[in-house]
């Protein structure tokens, strides 16, 4: 994110909300805008095929049809143009390559926008009114913008957005992923990428390489690697042999179960860290006992940069290791069979851990932007938000207030893609998937929680009435949905939450996950599979 | 800025502001029960009620604005005795089982009973008029028995959590608390967040999971981070005999302040759930020198679904090891993976639910150690 929660709570003239269940998935933030509209009267623009809670006490709900979001924005920022209401200031001082991206918006007018996004053209005129009368306007999003074939030009037409409209660096304003996990920021920001090391230092720049041959004693060749998503079909090519994961359920979280199982059913070792027997540990030679939050100290950041204590509060259970002791001590052994590789004069060759503070202090030395963040400043009670590079700075809470990482902020010429899979006469209607409230990811937490059960026990799949009817679901709610790649039975929930034509699953149950029936294509930047649109056959059971 | 005095001492303040904040910013005590400083105040307890020179009633602290000249007595006989009688009218209408209730030792209303040595009037009490645990949500045990009509738990719901599950029926002394329009909570659409559990200032509403686990002094309140969402809510674990038996608002939370959502507050069982793997394992056929290559057939019937310890001998059968063992097998079998297949014939995949000290440490296994960039975690799943 490049504001803070609260900031875009407390700031924002109006909220537009795009691809992100907020008050189901990030649900204490989702409140936190509930009041802003609620109380302060801010505007809230919800773009969502479906009709999430949060559309409640929406201004405006855009149902915009799935995987058409960059027609609904440049439709949007054609009216803008159209109608000069554009912040021509900020567009001057701290833009570029305006007049190109200029031209590819022109191509998208209101009557065709409608068209491609079933949105009418009336509602995109208000939505622009709004957008460009409230200042500032946040923009929030989470995978329901990501997770497609052109996750990475819907990102970068969002941004067009936000600097049209001069919403850049202010507070109540900016550009706001919500980060799912609980700290996928700071695995991004530790390194836990194919492309940088820590702190999106890229592994092709000679001097980061450098930086960490010195730190470290050794360091990769300026290629990049492999995502997950290349990783899986790499094992099918021969080129992965060997996988050691650590708390991840490819299983359930990875697009294609299928495709998946044969993948791991063909990996030559397969090392698991985890705290429960998950889906994946079948697939696994060795399994080793890691531990819940609540039984180590260290740090987590979350979506807005925030980095914060997590204190072990009970002793490790039975014979599990915290995550941090299990990996060194691995480290450590490889390093005693692999001796000629390692420069052991180097200051961080060494493994030799006693707990994450010192880890945390390698950290501040070969990371910039947590250059500055200790454990014991955060357990002083400091607030901090990176970037922090030195011990006396205070944190970073709002990105981009004077200028771009670049320099000058560049609009980006985007197209309208459709999705990779279009429906047809065997696959009919499409599918989305996502969580609920009540359930994680892959399930291996929440299906274990007693009351989580009680109120969601089994997979439940959003069908529009009108398509009960046609199918005659007839109160026998239990259907079956084929995709090209696989089928599952799950329990119907009807309602109008879905649009006609379209159904919603989650992949919190093994026994009727949503993955059996994704597809594996992806975002040529980002490599994300495109989870959101997915063509299906649903039958009554 | 507006002169007055709160018990005979002048004082100077902000206009605007209540004769509670005043009192607060001067260390003067004024008790108070429905109020919060999260919610907004309504004055309906009587409990932090005034004597204002000149007024013709006691007023409530909370909601009566400050004026220039206004002389505030905070305690003397009168406030007393109204507070008394205020507490002994709420026990009056209050179980009195405070030996096996819940929220003895963090109850409000049994401090101030105790502040005030309130007794069980005279005349006795009420006793029992409702149905006790008389909501079927499996998190929030209701007993309006206990409620004292404060009213926290509908402002928590409407302006905390913006659900408005919680609303008042009816009038007079049959006055209560009910959920929509007079049905279960989960029916009038509650998120089971816990806010108003978190903000009632007795046994009214309590916690369900952890209900007669342990007093308030027994337990350690450690605060931490919630593992779930990448919202990162701090909260308090609640520990008693280094289990955690639940979860409770921290209000100096910098995110979320008092407010949690359904996982962060109630969906803790996992970490002390039976399936909890305590020890490592690994697959028969590495300790008996075998390739995996070799026993395909026992792979391929290991895997029907089945993941415990079974009986039935198989090379894919798991074996509990020392961590020694464990770790050793893995070091050898990484090695000889690199130098047979070369260090990009790794991948590592690091987890979005641990540590940053932990991913740094993925990182670096495979950067330095192993010398590949094929790590990744699940940032696009």
């Amino acid at each position: 994110m490049s504001n803070s929660m609260d900031d875009i709570a407390n700031f924002a003239e109006a909220f537009f909300i795009i691809g992100s269940n907020t008050t189901e998935q990030h649900p204490v933030f989702g409140t936190m805008i509930r009041r802003a509209v609620r109380k302060r009267g801010a505007k809230l623009i919800v773009a969502d095929p479906r009709k999430i809670d949060i559309t409640e006490i929406a201004t405006l709900h855009l149902r915009h049809r799935p995987g058409t979001d960059i027609a609904l924005l440049n439709g949007l920022m054609y009216i803008i143009l159209e109608k000069g209401m554009e912040d021509k200031a900020f567009i001057e001082e701290r833009t570029e390559g305006f007049e190109e991206f200029k031209q590819t918006v022109m191509q998208y007018p209101p009557e065709k926008a409608a068209e491609i996004t079933n949105v009418p053209v009336e509602k995109l005129y208000e939505t622009a009114e709004i957008l460009a009368s409230c200042k500032p306007t946040a923009v929030l999003w989470a995978m329901g913008i990501t997770q497609h074939i052109v996750g990475v030009r819907n990102v970068m037409d969002l941004a067009n957005l936000q600097m049209l409209l001069g919403n850049m660096g202010k507070p109540g304003g900016g550009v706001n992923p919500l980060r799912g996990q609980n700290n996928v920021q700071g695995a991004c920001d530790m390194g836990g990428l194919p492309n940088v090391y820590p702190a999106y230092q890229p592994v092709t720049s000679e001097e980061a390489r450098d930086k960490f041959a010195k730190a470290w004693g050794a360091t990769t060749e300026a290629k990049v690697g492999l995502t997950v998503t290349e990783m899986m079909p790499g094992i099918l090519e021969g080129k992965i042999k060997s996988l050691y994961i650590l708390g991840e359920d490819p299983i359930m979280s990875d697009p294609d179960t299928k495709h998946i199982r044969h993948c791991l059913e063909e990996l030559d070792f397969l090392v698991l860290q985890e705290i429960f027997p998950s889906e994946t540990s079948v697939y696994a030679d060795v399994l080793l006992p890691g531990v819940t939050f609540a039984e180590k100290t260290g740090t987590f950041t979350n979506t807005e940069r925030r980095v914060q204590l997590v204190r072990q509060a009970i002793p490790t259970q039975g014979d599990a290791k915290p995550d941090w002791w299990i990996t060194s001590e691995i480290a450590k052994r490889l390093m005693e069979r692999i001796s000629d590789r390692v420069r052991k004069e180097a200051p961080y060759a060494g493994w030799g851990y006693k707990n994450t503070s010192e880890i945390m202090a390698e950290i501040n030395t070969v990371t910039t932007s947590y250059g500055g963040i200790t454990h014991a400043r955060l357990e002083a009670g400091e607030r901090l938000q990176w970037p922090c590079p030195t011990f006396d700075h205070p944190g970073t809470p709002i990105l981009h207030t004077k200028q771009f990482t670049r320099g000058k902020g560049k609009f980006m010429p985007i197209d309208h893609v459709p999705p990779a899979e279009k429906p047809d006469d065997d696959f009919p209607m499409i599918m989305s998937t996502g969580r609920v409230l009540y359930h994680w990811h892959g399930g291996q937490m929440t299906r274990r929680a007693k009351g989580i059960m009680q109120v969601y026990g089994e997979a439940l799949v959003e069908v529009n009435p009108d398509d009960a009817t046609t199918l005659g679901l007839n109160g026998k709610n239990v259907v079956r949905i084929t995709s090209r790649r696989g089928s599952i039975e799950a329990q119907a929930w009807v309602t109008d939450r879905v649009p006609p034509g379209m159904v919603y699953a989650n992949f919190h149950f093994p026994e009727a996950s949503a993955n059996e029936l994704t597809h594996a294509s992806l975002d040529p930047v980002s490599k994300i599979p495109e989870y959101k649109v997915t063509a299906v056959k649903v039958e009554p059971v | 800025m507006i002169n007055l005095k709160i018990n005979g001492k002048s004082i100077q303040a902000e206009p605007g502001k209540t004769i509670l904040q005043v009192a607060k910013e001067h260390d003067v005590h004024v008790p108070t029960l429905c109020y919060h400083k999260d919610l907004s105040p309504t004055g309906n307890c009587r409990m932090c009620v005034v004597e204002v020179k000149g007024g013709r009633f006691l007023q409530a602290a909370c909601v009566t604005p400050i004026w220039e000249g206004m002389e505030i007595e905070t305690e003397n006989e009168k406030v007393m005795k109204d507070r008394k009688l205020t507490l002994e009218l709420m026990l009056a209408n209050h179980p009195v089982d405070c030996m096996i209730c819940d929220a003895a030792g963090k109850c409000e209303l049994q401090d101030l009973a105790y502040e005030y040595q309130a007794q069980i009037p005279a005349w006795g009490t009420k006793g029992t008029r409702y149905p006790v645990n008389s909501d079927p949500n499996p998190f929030i045990r209701v007993d309006m028995n206990k409620c004292i009509l404060c009213r926290r738990c509908v402002l928590a719901c409407e302006e905390i959590q913006g659900r408005d599950v919680w609303g008042v029926a009816k009038r007079g002394f049959d006055e209560i608390i009910v959920a929509g329009a007079g049905v279960t909570m989960l029916e009038a659409r509650c998120e089971s967040c816990g806010q108003c559990v978190a903000f009632c200032p007795t046994g009214a509403l309590s916690n369900k999971m952890n209900y007669g686990m342990a007093r308030a002094h027994q337990v350690k309140k450690v605060a931490t981070i919630c593992s779930y969402c990448g919202v990162g809510c701090q909260f308090d674990l609640l520990v008693k005999n280094n289990k955690v038996i639940g979860v409770s608002s921290n209000p100096d939370a910098p995110v979320n302040g008092m407010a949690l959502c359904v996982k962060g507050r109630y969906a803790y069982d996992y970490i002390h759930h039976p399936e909890r793997l305590v020890k490592p394992r690994v697959r028969k056929y590495l300790l008996e020198g075998k390739r995996k290559s070799d026993i395909r057939d026992s792979i391929a019937e290991g895997r029907k679904p089945k993941v415990g310890l079974s009986n039935i001998e198989s090379p894919w059968d798991w074996v509990e090891v020392e961590w020694d063992k464990a770790l050793d097998i893995v070091a050898e079998k990484f090695a000889e993976t690199r130098m047979k297949f070369g260090a990009d014939s790794l991948g590592f995949l690091t987890s979005a639910k641990c540590l940053n000290e932990e991913n740094y440490l993925m990182n670096k296994l495979a950067r330095q150690v192993v010398g590949t960039n094929n790590i990744d975690h699940c940032a696009r799943l």
